[in-house]
């Protein structure tokens, strides 16, 4: 059995009806890494905070299941499904920046959750802090611990956003373009961190991006998105060999390679849409007709 | 050709508030610490580096958004180091700007079509009307768009507004600071493409700042390497990604995610 089991998940606009989540099934085992592809507003974003239980209250799930370890999470009592998703999942944002806040010190904000949500006593806590630090190779994690955001470089605000996630060892986390805002020197450190990390703690990683070369290096399965609808659902070595969908193999031949300067780059083609608007289209129907 | 911009020596230092006493002047950190180069007429000049090593501010320093603190910037050879507002002025529709996050630098209550009009009204442009439909053909975006507002557009979109605002002028330089950062693959290659037609078509000088280092690759004729305020390497975009001088050009190239589950990352 899957760790993560998304089953049928159908989730729409609450004032307009507007789909944003069409039928997904996805489904991530212990120790894999999925990745999640396609354009910017397909609804990567909204499967992580469906099944962080985070979705804006603009929008409403109306179908299917979200299975994290056997239990179906939308059918558990709100303070029952926060308190199971706070022990078995866990989120690495975009963002470091916003992520943290400004005005408080680091220490505290790795270690608030463990104290409130899992109900650890403070030192424990701060003891598994300085651990987890020293894991993600922070130099001298006690003075990190009483610094602020802003007295840190955006790696090392990466690097702490990930130690906070893994702290209270996490089954599932959801890292949601990760790196976007880092160099790319600084964010091979990251991703290879983000690696080590979850071949360490053995912990299921669904990784949100549009970078096609990132998801080459971290992941070993990918579902690829369009419309709030999964497309294509491979293996990374078939995704890159053989593509079987046409807009996957649109999308890859948009990326460029620095290996390969002269070929040329080529948008999603219109057909490549117009087919598979099509597509949702007629989801849509079935869905209505069934 | 001609150069459109040399560059001799330039410097550029600020106050470092976070260092500031409660009393006195804040210490100056140096953050272009001599940068000498040419761009010349109808290039794509691609600004590479790590996260604060003076991308930006080099950017900003060549349309005298920041006055330098040394050396000397010519602009189709007149020296503009120390130009204030008004000697600047006649130049300010010759170099334009087009920034990373189309949304902050679009006017949300401003619809599409007023957006692109405003910078051609201000330089008193004539027929500013046709000159904004000329703009939205030359990006590719139907007339239509001119009666959206920002927020009704997609992220490609909107940066495709930016770029239409900055050629309506008909510049003769463009500084494009991050502008694929945020954008899927295929809106991406949409700008790329647009841009190099753009380059070509109106004979436009670009200079385009990335840590894509693919994105530059495709796009760009000359590559400056930045590192830490310096330059580390200055040629060609081939001899840079084929036989590249400096080791830490050696160390972005080796740290670009190939898209291919083959490439061992050391
Ligand atoms: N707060 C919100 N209220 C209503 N709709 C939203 C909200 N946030 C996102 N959406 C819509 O939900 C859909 C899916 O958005 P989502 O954020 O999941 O996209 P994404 O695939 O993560 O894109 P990106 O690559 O740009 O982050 C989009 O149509 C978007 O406009
Ligand atoms: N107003 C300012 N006051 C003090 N320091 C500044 C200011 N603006 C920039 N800096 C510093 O100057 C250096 C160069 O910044 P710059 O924004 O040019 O870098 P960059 O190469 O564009 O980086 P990035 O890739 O993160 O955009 C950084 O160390 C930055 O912290
Ligand atoms: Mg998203
Ligand atoms: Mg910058």
């Amino acid at each position: 059995m899957s760790f993560l089991a998304i089953k049928g998940l159908s989730a729409r606009l609450r004032d307009t009806s507007f789909p944003i989540l069409r039928d997904v099934f996805l489904s991530v085992e212990a120790g894999e890494v999925h990745g999640l592809v396609g354009e910017s507003g397909a609804g990567k974003s909204m499967i992580g905070k469906a099944l962080l239980g985070i979705l804006p209250t603009s929008i409403e799930i109306t179908h299917g299941t979200i299975e994290l370890d056997g239990v179906d999470l939308l059918r558990l009592p709100p303070a029952e499904r926060r308190r199971r998703i706070g022990a078995t999942a866990a989120l690495i944002p975009q963002d470091p920046l916003t992520a943290l806040n400004p005005s408080r010190r680091i220490g505290p904000q790795i270690t608030d959750r463990l104290v409130d949500i899992l109900g650890w006593a403070r030192s424990t806590a701060e003891a598994r802090a300085r651990e987890l630090l020293d894991e993600v190779h922070i130099p001298d994690p006690v003075r990190v611990m009483r610094s602020y955001p802003h007295e840190l470089s955006g790696g090392m605000r990466q690097r702490i956003l990930i130690a906070s996630a893994f702290a209270a060892e996490p089954k599932l986390i959801v890292a949601d373009e990760p790196t976007t805002a880092l160099d790319v020197t600084v964010q091979k450190q990251i991703l290879k961190l983000i690696a080590e990390m979850q071949a360490r703690h053995g912990t299921a990683l669904l990784f949100v991006t549009h970078d096609l070369g990132v998801v080459s290096k971290v992941c070993q399965s990918l579902s690829v998105l369009y419309g709030g609808m999964v497309v294509e659902r491979t293996t990374v070595r078939d995704f890159f060999r053989e593509p079987a969908h046409s807009y996957s193999r649109a999308l890859l031949a948009a990326t460029p390679k620095y290996t390969d300067p002269l070929a040329s780059l080529t948008p999603v083609p219109e057909t490549v849409i117009a087919a598979v608007q099509a597509e949702v289209a007629a989801h849509d129907r079935s869905q209505r007709n069934g | 050709m001609a150069d459109l911009f040399t560059i001799e020596d330039l410097r550029l230092s600020l106050p470092d508030m976070t260092k500031k006493p409660l009393l006195g002047q804040a210490p100056r950190i140096d953050i272009l610490k001599g940068l000498s180069f040419t761009l010349p007429k109808g290039e794509i000049l691609g600004i590479v580096g790590g996260s604060g090593s003076g991308k930006s501010t080099l950017g900003r320093a060549m349309v005298r958004l920041l006055e330098p603190t040394g050396g000397r910037i010519l602009f189709d050879g007149q020296d503009i180091t120390h130009l204030d507002e008004d000697g600047l002025r006649p130049l300010r529709r010759r170099f334009q700007m087009i920034f990373q996050d189309p949304m902050s630098s679009l006017n949300p209550r401003h619809r599409v079509g007023q957006i692109i009009a405003a910078p051609l009204s201000l330089h008193g442009f004539a027929d500013v009307p046709a000159r904004v439909m000329d703009a939205l053909d030359h990006v590719g975006l139907s007339r239509g768009f001119a009666n959206r507002y920002p927020h009704e557009l997609s992220g490609g979109q909107r940066q495709r507004v930016g770029i239409a605002r900055a050629i309506a002028l008909r510049p003769e330089f463009i500084l494009a600071d991050e502008i694929v950062s945020g954008l899927d693959v295929s809106s991406q290659a949409q700008v790329l493409n647009l841009l190099e037609g753009l380059v070509q078509e109106l004979g436009l000088t670009l200079a385009f700042i990335s840590h894509d280092l693919s994105v530059i690759r495709r796009l760009c004729s000359r590559v400056l390497v930045l590192y830490q305020g310096e330059i580390v390497e200055n040629a060609a975009t081939a001899e840079v990604f084929d036989a590249p001088k400096a080791a830490y050009t050696r160390e972005l190239l080796d740290a670009i995610p190939l898209p291919d589950p083959d490439q061992v990352w050391t």
